[in-house]
């Protein structure tokens, strides 16, 4: 299926051929680019895999690898809505917040994360429920040497990451959402801002290319 | 050595001021982010996606600005 959006102003005008809409918005959501790569948009698509890539990971590396990965809650319950809605809004971003997916089945399954060795420091896990001896304890940040007591290892790393846990999910939250728009794009093409020349000519017939009448 | 304690009020003022100045550098990639998605949402060349980004982000810059001010004036006003 092929679909041409026509010119709708001046500043922009530019056929687009958006190439099988429905493939390229799946693909968009997939890998952000992706679905403008499949449709011939070079450009768009290597400025849409950059910006919203670079900022899921760069969240993902303040948060140390583990603010996708932070709950181990059944995603339709109640209690994973509350305790962890943002995955929701992360798994805009497509294929990088899936395995967060697979982790979690694995440890609600008991088994052990996947690359758990291979990652070293980075946590790309979802808490673990079971406590190891003594309990979730960390080192007191203030540095008086008392030992904290968490009650869960969600606890846990809220605590020792601090504020960058909650940056690090704010910057991987909106790299979802960026890419929503970018899936829409994909899909419909820009959502393009008729000049004002069209809006006080009404019987030209420029005004019949609106893209938002197609 | 200097004596952290002995600092005057207006040096106090002044580290949480740079540390929270240091806190906004987040949200420097950030603006540069959504600014350019945002406009490539609306434009296809990318000379009109980086004009549209521009404005966006001096937008963005500004907003925050006033509610930074705002916020200020609630402080002092506390």
């Amino acid at each position: 299926m092929t679909k041409s959006q026509p010119a709708a102003n001046s500043e922009s005008n530019v056929e687009i051929e958006l190439k099988d809409p429905r493939l390229a918005a799946f693909l968009a959501w997939l890998v952000p680019g992706l679905g403008h790569l499949y449709q011939g948009r070079t450009g768009k698509g290597a400025l849409f895999f950059v910006c919203i890539l670079g900022t899921f990971f760069y969240g993902l590396y303040i948060g140390d690898g583990r603010v996708v990965y932070a709950s181990t809650e059944d995603m339709f319950s109640r209690r994973f809505l509350s305790e962890r809605w943002q995955y929701i809004c992360q798994l805009g971003v497509g294929l990088p917040a899936l395995p967060a997916l697979v982790q979690r089945q694995r440890e609600l399954n008991g088994k052990p994360p996947l690359f758990g060795a291979a990652l070293g420091n980075w946590s790309m896990r979802p808490p673990s429920k079971n406590a190891p001896a003594g309990g979730f304890q960390s080192k007191d940040l203030t540095g008086d040497g008392r030992i904290v007591q968490h009650p869960d290892e969600l606890a846990k790393w809220n605590y020792e990451l601090g504020e960058s846990f909650e940056i690090g999910t704010v910057f991987t939250v909106i790299a979802g959402l960026l890419n929503i728009l970018a899936i829409f794009d994909a899909y419909g093409g820009p959502l393009v801002i008729p000049d004002t020349d069209d809006k006080k000519k009404p019987d030209d017939k420029s005004s019949d290319k609106n893209p938002e009448t197609r | 050595m200097f004596d952290v304690p002995q600092l005057t009020n207006v040096a106090w003022i002044l580290m949480f001021a740079a540390t929270g100045a240091a806190r906004l550098w987040y949200a420097v990639p950030l603006i540069i982010s959504v600014s350019l998605v945002c406009a490539a949402t609306r434009h296809e060349r990318m000379g009109s996606i980086l004009i549209h980004a521009l404005r966006f982000a001096i937008w963005v810059l500004v907003f925050m600005g006033i509610v930074l001010g705002v916020i200020q004036i609630l402080s002092w006003m506390q």
